[in-house]
C-alpha cells in the first residue's frame, strides 16, 4: 500500500455488554465517527470517516470497541 | 518489532472474555493501560508466558484475571520485593510489576527505590491517579496540594512526590511518563521498557473518576482525559521552560535511559566465578 | 551414616542443613543474633549456584524468598523476634499462596527490641503471628545437630505441604558450638509438580486427596494465577463465595492436621513409669533431660517429652502421657506459652505447672530439679 493510500474501515463494532458508555471512544475520535448521547452506547454515524487508526481500539478502558478494515 | 494486532486478534489471544467486562468503573484508566501493556508484550516479540503481572493492592490488582498472563498478586507495597526473589531465582521470567501511587510510593516506597537501585531487570508501571481508589479515595503521596481527598477534607497539605525524579534519584536506568490520553506513547514508552535491560519505570498519569475526578473537580473521564491532553508537556520543551511555567503540568517522555550493569546478570557472574574457584580448588 | 565431623555453631549448621535438603536461595536482614545465619548463606550459596540478597528490610526478606520459591528455588530466610514480629504479614500471603518457605526464628528478649539473649518468647507468635492465625508448622531445635537436621526437616516440609514453616531456635542454641556429624546426603523432598499439561492446569487445584495442590513455577509454560485473595482453583478472587471461602480456609487447615504423622517429631525420655513427666523444647530441652536423670537418681520417677515439633501441637501424645503421670511440668523461657496448649491436652488429668526464667539466662538442671522435688 502506498503511502497516499489511506486505510478504510470495513465495520466498527461495540460490544454493548462490555460498553460502559464512558463516552472516551467518540469524543477523542480524530474522524468524528461516532455520535454519542451521554448514557447511551456510542453509534457508528460516519464509517466512511475512519482511518483505522484503532485509537478507540487502545483508549477504551472495556475492551468494547473492535474495527475491522478493508482489505486489500 | 511486530506490527500492532487489531482489538479482536488481541482479545482472542490474550483476554479471558468470559469474564468481561471488567469491575473497574466507567472511564477508569486502568483498563486503558493494561490494554498499553498487552499491546507492549505483543510488540517486544518475547514469548507470552515468560512474562509475570506482580500486582500489589488497589484496584488494578485483580488486572490478572482478566488476561492470559502469569500473575503474583501479593501484598500490598510489597511486588519489587517478590519480582526481586523471582527474577534471582529464575532470570528468564519477565516481571511486570503493576502498583498504584500508594501501592508503590507509599507502603512500597522502600521496595521501589532499592529494585531501581540494584538495576534489577524488571518493568515497574505505575498507574497514578493520585489516591487510593479502592478504598473510597484517601490521599496518597502523589495527591496534589489543596485537593481535597476523604482523608484530607480540608485539601492535601502534604506535598507531593515527583515519582520519576523519586525512581531517578534511586539509580532506575529506565524512567518514563506518559498518560492515559497518549496512548500510543504509552505503548511506545511500555515497550521500550520491557526491552530495556534493567530496572525500567514507567509513570501512568491515570484517571479516578469516581473518587479524585470528583474531590479534584476534574470532571468526566472525557473530561480528565481531555486535562491529560491539555496539560502534558514533552520532556524536550519542558526543558525550555521555567520552573513556574510548568507549575501543575505533567512533563512526559524518557527521562532517562541508560546501559548499566543488570544485578541478576552480575550475581550470577559472581556465582561463575565462585564455583569456578572452587572447582579449581578441587 | 556417611558424612564429614564439624565443630559448628548452631546458625551454621542451619545453613548447612538448608543447603544439604536444596535451598538455593536466601533474603535476609542483619539482626542479632541470627546474623550469622546470612552471612555463612551470601558465601556458601554462590558456592552451589545459588542466590544470596541481602534485603532493604525485613518485609523484603520473606517476600523475596517468596517470590524465590515460586520461581522454582527452595528458599529460606532468617531474623529474630522483632524480624518476625515484621514478616507477619508475609508469612501468612505465603500460607493462603500456598508457597513453600522457610524462616528461621533465632529467638531473642522482648517485648520490642527487648535484649539479645535467649528466650521462647515467640512460640505462639509462631502460631498466632499472622493475619487469620493459619496452619503453619514450626520446630524447636535444641542443639547444634538438631539446628541442621530440623532445618533440613523443615525445608522439607514446606515442599511437602506448600507451606511456611518457621524454626524455632534462639540465641544459645543459635550461638553455642558442638562436633556434630555432617551427612553427605539427606532426604530431599520436592514440591508436587504437575502432571497434567499446561492449558489443564490449575493453580489450587483441590482434588488431590491429601489436600496439598501441585505447583508449578512462574514463568513457564504452565499459566500460573497466584494469588493472596480468597480464591477458586485458577486462583482468580472468589470475593463472595461463601463456600469457596469455607472450603479453602479449612483445607489450608486441614492439610497440616490430617499428616501430624508425618509433621510431629519429638522424643521420650523414661516417661513410660514416669509419676511426674517434663515437657521441654529448644533450649530447655537439655535441662530437663538433665534434671530428669538427676531426679531418677534422687528416686523420683520423672520422664521427659521433648518437643521437635511445637506446631501442629502433639496434644494426643500429651494426652497419653498425662493418663499415666501425676504431675507434667513445663519449663520455657517465657511466662508460659506452651503450657496452656499441655494443659488443654492433657484434660485435667495432670496437675500442669511451668518452670519459667524470662531474665534472659537459660533455667539449669537444678532449678528444674528443685521444682521436681517440690512437686513431689
Amino acid at each position: 500500500m502506498s503511502p497516499k493510500e489511506k486505510k478504510k474501515a470495513k465495520a466498527v463494532t461495540i460490544h454493548e455488554k462490555w460498553c460502559k458508555r464512558c463516552g472516551i471512544c467518540a469524543e477523542f475520535c480524530p474522524g468524528k465517527v461516532f455520535s454519542f448521547e451521554t448514557g447511551q452506547i456510542p453509534v457508528v454515524a460516519h464509517l466512511d470517516s475512519c482511518t483505522v487508526c484503532r485509537l478507540c481500539e487502545m483508549r477504551c478502558p472495556d475492551y468494547a470497541v473492535s474495527v475491522e478494515e478493508v482489505s486489500k | 518489532m511486530a506490527k500492532s494486532k487489531s482489538q479482536s486478534a488481541l482479545l482472542s489471544q490474550y483476554f479471558r472474555q468470559q469474564v468481561l467486562p471488567t469491575t473497574w468503573c466507567a472511564g477508569c484508566g486502568i483498563g486503558t493501560i493494561m490494554g498499553s501493556v498487552v499491546r507492549a508484550i505483543e510488540a517486544s516479540e518475547i514469548p507470552p508466558h515468560r512474562f509475570v503481572f506482580v500486582t500489589g493492592i488497589g484496584c488494578y490488582g485483580p488486572a490478572g484475571q482478566y488476561i492470559r498472563i502469569s500473575d503474583l498478586h501479593a501484598l500490598h507495597g510489597r511486588t519489587p520485593a517478590y519480582a526481586t526473589g523471582l527474577k534471582l531465582a529464575n532470570p528468564e521470567v519477565y516481571p511486570i510489576l503493576l502498583m498504584g501511587d500508594g501501592d508503590a510510593a507509599s507502603i512500597g516506597g522502600n521496595h521501589l527505590i532499592h529494585a531501581a537501585r540494584r538495576n534489577i531487570d524488571m518493568t515497574a508501571i505505575v498507574m497514578n491517579n493520585h489516591n487510593y481508589g479502592m478504598t473510597g479515595g484517601q490521599y496518597s503521596p502523589t495527591t496534589p496540594q489543596q485537593v481535597p481527598a476523604s482523608t484530607a477534607p480540608y485539601g492535601m497539605l502534604e506535598r507531593s512526590f515527583d515519582l520519576c525524579k523519586v525512581v531517578q534519584a534511586a539509580g532506575g536506568t529506565f524512567v518514563a511518563r506518559t498518560t492515559v490520553y497518549h496512548v500510543n506513547q504509552m505503548v511506545t514508552i511500555m515497550t521500550r521498557a520491557i526491552l530495556h535491560q534493567g530496572f525500567s519505570f514507567v509513570e501512568v498519569e491515570s484517571q479516578c473518576p469516581t473518587y479524585f475526578g470528583r474531590f479534584s473537580k476534574r470532571g468526566s473521564p472525557v473530561a480528565m482525559l481531555k486535562w491529560q491532553k491539555e496539560n502534558s508537556i514533552s520532556v524536550e520543551k519542558a526543558r525550555e521552560m521555567k520552573p513556574e511555567e510548568l507549575e501543575g503540568k505533567i512533563v512526559t517522555g524518557i527521562f532517562v535511559e541508560e546501559k548499566q550493569p543488570e544485578y541478576v546478570e552480575d550475581y550470577y557472574r559472581l556465582v561463575a566465578r565462585v564455583k569456578g574457584k572452587n572447582s579449581a580448588k578441587g | 551414616m556417611k558424612g564429614k565431623e564439624c565443630l559448628m555453631m548452631g546458625n551454621e549448621a542451619c545453613v548447612e542443613g538448608a543447603i544439604a535438603a536444596g535451598v538455593r536461595f536466601f533474603a535476609g536482614y542483619p539482626i542479632t543474633p541470627a546474623s550469622e545465619i546470612a552471612e555463612i548463606m551470601s558465601a556458601r550459596l554462590p558456592q552451589v549456584g545459588g542466590c544470596f540478597i541481602q534485603m532493604e528490610d525485613e518485609l523484603g526478606s520473606i517476600t523475596a524468598a517468596t517470590g524465590a520459591s515460586l520461581g522454582g528455588m527452595k528458599a529460606m530466610t532468617a531474623s529474630s523476634g522483632p524480624g518476625l514480629s515484621l514478616k507477619q504479614e508475609g508469612i501468612g500471603c505465603a500460607a493462603i499462596m500456598e508457597v513453600p518457605v522457610v524462616i528461621i526464628n533465632v529467638q531473642r528478649g522482648g517485648p520490642g527490641i527487648g535484649n539479645i539473649q535467649p528466650s521462647q518468647g515467640d512460640v505462639m507468635q509462631a502460631r498466632w503471628g499472622s493475619h487469620g492465625g493459619p496452619q503453619l508448622i514450626a520446630l524447636s531445635p535444641s542443639s547444634v545437630k538438631e539446628c541442621f537436621d530440623l532445618t533440613a526437616k523443615a525445608v522439607n516440609l514446606a515442599e511437602r505441604f506448600r507451606v511456611p514453616v518457621i524454626v524455632l531456635s534462639d540465641a544459645s542454641v543459635g550461638h553455642m558450638r558442638e562436633k556434630i556429624l555432617v551427612p553427605d546426603s539427606v532426604e530431599i523432598i520436592n514440591r508436587k509438580r504437575p502432571t497434567v499439561p499446561p492449558e489443564k492446569y490449575l493453580s489450587y487445584d483441590t482434588d488431590e486427596p491429601d489436600g496439598v495442590p501441585p505447583l508449578a513455577d512462574l514463568g513457564t509454560e504452565y499459566l500460573s494465577h497466584i494469588t493472596s485473595f480468597m480464591h477458586y482453583k485458577n486462583g482468580f478472587p472468589a470475593w463472595t463465595d461463601l463456600k469457596v471461602t469455607d472450603a479453602l480456609v479449612k483445607r489450608l487447615t486441614n492439610k497440616i492436621l490430617w499428616h501430624k504423622d508425618e509433621i510431629i517429631a519429638l522424643e521420650r525420655y523414661l516417661l513410660d513409669d514416669a509419676e511426674v513427666a517434663l515437657v521441654a523444647y529448644g533450649s530447655t530441652a537439655r535441662p530437663a533431660k538433665a534434671a530428669a536423670a538427676m531426679a531418677r537418681r534422687k528416686g523420683i520417677r520423672a520422664g521427659l517429652l521433648k518437643l521437635m515439633t511445637l506446631w501442629p501441637f502433639p496434644g494426643e501424645e500429651v494426652k497419653k502421657i498425662s493418663e499415666k503421670a501425676r504431675t507434667i511440668m513445663v519449663p520455657e523461657l517465657n511466662l508460659g506459652q506452651i503450657v496452656g496448649e499441655v494443659e488443654r491436652c492433657a484434660c485435667g488429668n495432670s496437675k500442669v505447672v511451668g518452670i519459667n526464667r524470662v531474665d534472659g539466662a537459660l533455667l539449669t538442671p537444678e532449678e528444674i530439679l528443685a521444682r521436681l522435688e517440690e512437686g513431689k
